[in-house]
């Protein structure tokens, strides 16, 4: 880095090839997508069918999700095993008003969502307070998960929890949420959460272009993150956070308080999550209390861990290399998938401590101390690992 | 009622009555008629007083008894006797049917059988007739309760069919009669003794009581209390004893994760997993005996908990040997690793065993409970639980400070660096730790065979109990674990009692969450002055 | 380098595109009809629907055998949706869409029916539904095959009430914390209260899922039995009735004290389970394995053969249940509709599905209602037997017809007894 021109916010932020493929993406998802899905006929060979647009949807939403994980174990060295929580949170958030934009069309022909007709229950509890309004919804999706998060970890970073301690207790926390929204009591559903969604901001929620709008929206969202995440690890801050992954006693005697930054981005993190789960359950049609368990987020740690951590980019790669992978193999091999998935993160673990993208950079130096470069080697041999 | 009088009435004729052949009108109905039909016959049969009544009902309600036709054939003891004729057949007929039994006539049988066995010379037989009775016996039978009274020695049936008196004098005695059975009730009943005071000392509705006489209700109302009493403390010690037994599961589940990553600092997701593969290999075990030694059954628990130890122990050391061994000191990185590995067990399992759970079966002596009150039953099977929690607890701590093997392990966990220099072989003591700590997982799940579910996912339902017990009592520390261990299980049971299973458990993990702010090393802290220790 | 791994996730959605769409093109070369079978056979449910996944197979075996539907061999998609309900609802699409499955044979908790309801509506396909659940729904696009409410709660809890059945006048209510166990519950105790019984008369107690400490309410109802003649109305789930029954069993609540009559524990969930201690409990459901009529003998063999033939897990100890009855039933249901349809035409098998009948395993007739997509099925109540197996103690004269609207929930007077849309078709 040049001390006389500090470089441009741009060129911090990524190199131009990484611009390059970024704008690829981009055009895949606002082009590409749109345009095989809505455009070309079903009969076309490139027409893609309404399944791969929710299945590259909902894994864009789990890319987001990992990326929020990355910037706090990567980058932080926190790693929290209660992750689901705050997507759940954004999606039950998000549920609720899809659930009032049901109306009068849900099986009781009721105001109320049809769970609590059943319950008995003659008005909305407080905790619905103003849910038929979308700006409600949006402002809950963040203000949820980020308030709990920053309360959270309020406490856990000034009592100094760490390592494995701090991890134990995300993990108690999600499981209680768990079980507190499977209670019918609770107030959301039970166990069976909310399903059957109609209607989103008036728009019909199973037409193709309310899907696509969806999807692209995902994709804003994913590369947005992407960016700020970048903008946040390249800054300062994210050089302070770093530090603290590696010596975080030294930090604090440098005169820094760490307290503020883990506060900071631990935060940011479960906002992001909340975020993706607001996204992610349009799409899917149900948000339910299974997304808390504690399994979940464990997987979540192990996207990031595939991918490679550290990076960002190796989150998103992660989150689609695992995703992808479940989707083929739970079809192609429903008996032996698990030991398909199994064994690879085994093999992972052992043999890409820095994960896929870590083996990518590996090949690349190589590539550079030997001969010239041929990135459309790289690529394909990329391909082949998937 | 009739029916009983009737019985009564027959068997207090049986001492004098001549032994005569069954009457097999009688049994065809027993054999063909309706349930209606069925418990008349039941009832005329006892009445005849013929011996070989009771020898058909304690077929029938054995399940031991086939119709063919309208003719009733014993089967049990291997052999086919007509009842009736007692002719020795030697195949069952083709029109043979077995005669089921449904809960009314299972209890008609019961009540019949105790009539006819109050009187019986064998001790048990008595006694457990007096059992029977103490459930619920019908006025009718006080002569008879009488009768057996003045005749029995044994202290244990007097005391029950003193109860059995009391319970009907209460109602049909003159004044003393009831006075003293009332004290009686109240020196010694349980809850069915409350049901017989209570309608003493209420008022009916218009205001006046339903006993008039105040002295009996005043003796009443002080019974009712000492049984309330006594009651209440039977909840108060079941209570701590369900604390002291989820305690103990608890303790067993999580004793082998206190070593592998309490000691050792890998996050053992897998540590489920071991402990399904010793409540397999105990599945395996027990059906073995089954096939093979059927005599020994009941002692398939004392093969079963080595094999579960070793079996454990040696995929342990197989995992540490082909992956976990190249992952020291990534303690995170041994989640992802442990967490594929618990992923393919339970998909081998699956394979091997099917998706559906197996049926291990508790040997005689785990099965059933000590009744210490009227309204306390111990489970054999949580009280063995208990007793084997202790025993492997205190092995596994002697092992750790009393062997050359724990004095090494405690070594290398402590200073890798320092116990290599002085010539530990640290690789060779971190496979023999693993294999240690997963045995130990494997005797859990041995134990926890004899409680739940042996399914694939059977370690699914511990792990997170499992890491919240090591890391509430602090890593490395065995001690801290058993404290922990027993907390939640205590605190668990008083909270369900007073708030419901649900609440119960969302209460305990909010608890962990705020008393780790307050201890952010456990219970028990490893000292050391280190800032990142 | 950055772009590259972004061009590499690119490369592999599109690469999976590209395969998906290949995969369609090759569906057109056999005279073959794909059929859909959506079961968990991983994760927690894996316990419960792997054998529904079998049962299924064994039927399409034996259909294509004889020559198929209309000369069309079936060809299972069998598809693992791992028991994570959002995975349901993508598995419901994949099969829809790309595979194009003509009908689906899947799903045992309600949530996940819900889950994939929606989808099924969307894309108009055909759902068979094999478990008993709570009613309270009705899709044009699925069909009922396990039983409501009144085919199985109400009629058990008459059984109790009666003399035959032990006149039980207290009731404890106990459930996993879901909502099957929340709905029968709520109508049997509106149920209970038009037969005169008081509310503290009436207990409901709830558990987590995975619950496997039952020492404090097993307590709770042997105080609650001190009362008076108590019966036990068990709607826990799957896992959690092994430790239940084993506690029942070992604090001495034997079945003639206080009976417990059970709605999701069939032959198979005693597979895992010492019955000794348990005879004498029941269970209500539309089909018992010792049921015995020709039929049913016939349904063993073939599964009984099949296991072996397979080499299934439990092959040494086959048993037959009663959603694997159900799935059988839906299975042959879809077929005569399809051979009356003489296409595979969502809507024209819809159309054609109601008023099918088919000579049941049970022994009884069952036929799909015309309108409000349920079987008429019969009820069997029976007791727990030493070997694992079930005692017919009681069961309806004939098929009884199923009230997914239960008239025991108000305002469910007013609902019509036909999925909205129907008419149309």
């Amino acid at each position: 880095m040049n001390i006389h021109a500090a470089p441009s916010l741009v060129n911090r932020i990524y190199g131009p090839r990484a611009w390059l493929a970024l704008a690829i993406f981009a055009l895949i998802v606002f082009v590409v997508f749109p345009v095989a899905n809505l455009v070309l006929p079903a009969s076309s060979p490139f027409h893609l069918s309404a399944y791969w647009v929710a299945l590259a949807g909902k894994i864009m939403c789990y890319a987001i999700v990992a990326l929020a994980m990355d910037l706090i174990w990567g980058y932080a060295g926190i790693l929290s095993l209660g992750h689901g929580l705050f997507f759940a949170l954004g999606g039950y958030a998000m549920g609720m008003y899809l659930m009032r934009q049901i109306g009068r069309e849900g099986q009781y022909k009721s105001d109320l969502p049809d769970f609590m007709v059943f319950l008995d229950w003659k008005t909305l509890p407080w905790t619905w307070w103003n849910s038929d309004q979308f700006w409600w919804a949006a402002l809950l999706v963040v203000a949820v998960p980020g308030l709990l998060a920053f309360v959270f970890g309020w406490f856990a970073f000034r009592s100094r929890i760490r390592g494995v301690y701090f991890s134990i207790i995300t993990q108690a926390l999600t499981y209680a949420a768990m079980l507190l929204f499977f209670r019918n009591e609770t107030g959301f559903g039970g166990n069976n959460g909310f399903t059957d969604f109609k209607r989103i901001l008036g728009f019909d929620i199973t037409a193709p272009q309310t899907r696509m709008a969806l999807f692209m929206v995902t994709g804003v969202a994913l590369i947005a993150s992407l960016l700020v995440g970048r903008y946040i690890v390249t800054s300062k801050a994210g050089r302070v956070l770093q530090a603290i992954r590696d010596a975080e006693a030294r930090v604090m005697f440098c005169g820094y308080d760490t307290r503020h930054y883990k506060l900071f981005v631990w935060t940011f993190s479960a906002v992001l999550c909340g975020i993706a789960g607001a996204l992610y359950v349009p799409q899917v049609g149900i948000i339910n209390p299974g997304e808390m368990s504690p399994a979940n987020s464990i997987e979540i740690a192990i996207w990031v861990a595939v991918g490679g951590r550290g990076t960002l980019v190796g989150a998103v790669v992660g989150a689609f290399l695992v995703n992808g992978a479940k989707s083929f193999f739970t079809q192609a091999f429903p008996e032996y998938w698990l030991y398909v998935l199994g064994l690879a993160f085994i093999l992972v673990t052992l043999y890409l401590p820095d994960g896929v993208v870590g083996l990518l950079a590996r090949w690349r130096s190589r590539f550079r101390s030997g001969s010239a470069v041929k990135p459309a080697a790289t690529v394909k041999a990329e391909g082949d690992t998937a | 009622m009739a029916k009983i009088q009737g019985w009564c009435a027959g068997l207090l004729l049986v001492f004098c009555a001549q032994a005569q052949a069954l009457d097999a009108g009688l049994v065809g109905r027993l054999m063909t008629g309706d349930s209606d039909e069925k418990s008349q016959a039941i009832t005329e049969l006892v009445v005849s007083g013929d011996p070989a009544v009771a020898p058909l009902l304690q077929a029938f309600a054995d399940g031991d008894l086939q119709a063919s036709g309208s003719r009733a054939l014993i089967t049990s003891g291997g052999r086919i006797v007509d009842a009736v004729t007692a002719e020795v057949l030697p195949a069952l007929p083709d029109d043979h049917e077995d005669l089921v039994v449904n809960n009314r006539m299972r209890r008609e049988l019961a009540d019949a059988l105790a009539v006819l066995k109050l009187l019986s010379t064998e001790r048990a037989d008595r006694l457990s007739a007096a059992r029977t009775l103490v459930n619920g016996a019908d006025d009718a039978m006080l002569p008879l309760v009488k009768k057996a009274l003045a005749a029995e020695q044994d202290s244990e049936i007097r005391g029950l069919l003193e109860g059995v008196a009391a319970s009907m004098e209460i109602r049909t005695g003159d004044t003393a009669q009831r006075m003293a059975a009332i004290i009686k009730l109240g020196e010694a009943g349980g809850s069915n003794a409350k049901k017989l005071l209570l309608p003493l000392t209420v008022k009916n509705a218009d205001g006046t009581w339903a006993e008039p006489d105040g002295d009996l209700r005043a003796a009443a109302a002080s019974s009712l209390r000492s049984i309330e009493s006594r009651l209440a403390w039977g909840e108060r010690v079941g209570l701590v004893f369900a604390g002291l037994s989820l305690g103990s599961i608890l303790l067993i589940a999580a004793l082998g994760l206190a070593i592998t990553y309490g000691l050792m600092g890998v996050i053992n997701m897998a540590h489920g997993e071991l402990m399904m593969i010793g409540a397999y290999a105990t599945y395996v075990v027990q059906s073995l005996f089954r096939t093979h030694l059927p005599a020994w059954f009941d002692w398939y628990p004392l093969l079963a908990v080595p094999v579960a130890f070793v079996t454990a122990a040696l995929v342990g050391m197989l995992l540490e040997r082909l992956v976990i061994r190249f992952l020291y000191g990534r303690p995170l990185e041994t989640l992802l690793a442990t967490w594929g590995i618990s992923l393919m067990l339970i998909q081998c399992v699956r394979s091997l065993f099917g998706a559906q759970n197996v049926q291990v079966e508790n040997p005689a002596f785990m099965s059933g409970g000590v009744a210490l009150m009227s309204n306390l039953v111990l489970p054999w099977n949580r009280i063995i639980i208990i007793g084997f929690a202790l025993v492997v607890l205190g092995a596994v701590s002697l092992t750790l400070t009393r062997t050359r093997l724990g004095l090494f392990v405690r070594g290398v966990t402590q200073n890798r660096t320092m116990a290599s220099c002085v010539g530990v072989a640290t690789a060779r003591i971190d496979t023999w730790a693993f294999g240690l700590g997963s045995g130990i997982a494997g005797l859990a799940g041995c134990g926890l065979s004899q409680i739940g579910n042996v399914g694939p996912e059977l370690g699914q339902g511990y792990i997170v109990d499992s890491f919240m017990v090591v890391v509430l009592g602090g890593v490395g520390q065995l001690a801290g674990t058993v404290y922990a261990a027993l907390g939640l299980g205590f605190a668990n049971k008083l909270l369900e009692a007073w708030s419901g299973a649900v609440l119960a458990k969302i209460a305990v993990l909010v608890f962990i969450i705020v008393f780790i702010q307050r201890r952010p090393q456990g219970l028990f802290a490893l000292k050391g002055r280190s800032l990142d220790a | 380098m950055q772009r590259r791994h972004l061009l590499k996730a690119l490369t592999f959605t599109v690469s999976a595109a590209l395969m998906g769409t290949a995969a369609q093109e090759s569906l057109a070369q056999a005279k073959t009809v794909k059929v859909g079978v959506l079961h968990s056979l991983s994760g927690t449910m894996a316990i419960s629907e792997t054998v529904l996944k079998d049962v299924a197979l064994m039927a399409f075996d034996e259909i294509n055998a004889k020559g198929g539907v209309m000369g069309y061999k079936i060809e299972p998609v069998v598809v693992d949706p791992a028991s994570n309900w959002p995975l349901f609802a993508e598995k419901a699409r994949q099969l829809l869409t790309q595979d194009k499955v003509a009908a689906t044979f899947g799903c045992w908790t309600s949530v996940s029916r819900k889950s994939v309801l929606p989808v099924y509506e969307e894309l108009n396909g055909l759902l068979f539904y094999p478990v008993q659940y709570e009613g309270e729904e009705l899709s044009k696009n699925v069909f009922y095959t396990g039983a409501a409410p009144n085919q199985q709660a109400i009629p058990a809890v008459e059984y109790l009430m009666s003399k035959e059945g032990g006149a039980a006048k207290r009731w404890v209510l106990l459930g996993t914390d879901y909502v099957y166990p929340r709905t029968t519950n709520k109508i049997l105790r509106s149920f209970l209260h038009s037969k005169g019984v008081d509310d503290k008369d009436i207990d409901e107690v709830y558990t987590p899922f995975g619950h496997s400490d039952y020492q404090t309410i097993v307590g709770n109802i042997k105080k609650f039995a001190a009362g008076g003649k108590t019966a036990v109305v068990s709607t826990i789930n799957g896992d959690s009735n092994v430790p239940f029954y084993k506690e029942l069993g070992n604090q001495g609540l034997k079945a003639t004290d206080v009976p417990v009559v059970a709605f999701s524990v069939g032959e198979e969930e005693l597979r895992g389970v010492d019955t000794k201690p348990l005879v004498g409990h029941l269970a209500a459901w539309n089909y018992f394995m010792s049921v015995k009529n020709p039929e049913n003998d016939a349904f063993k063999a073939k599964w009984a053969a099949y296991a072996k033939a397979k080499k299934l897990p439990g092959a040494d100890k086959p048993l037959t249940n009663d959603p694997m009855e159900a799935t059988y039933i839906g299975i042959y249901m879809w077929k005569q509709a399809v051979e009356k349809a003489k296409t595979f035409d969502i809507d024209k098998v819809i159309a054609a599905v109601g008023g099918q009948t088919f000579k049941a395993p049970s022994g009884f007739t069952a036929m799909m209602d015309p309108k409000n997509h349920h079987l008429h099925k019969p009820v069997f109540i029976g007791e727990v037997m030493a070997n694992g197996q079930f005692n017919v103690v009681w069961k309806t004269k004939g098929p009884v017809k199923a009230q997914p609207w239960s008239p025991f929930i108000p305002g469910n007077d007013k609902k019509k007894d036909e999925p909205d849309g129907k008419s149309a078709t």
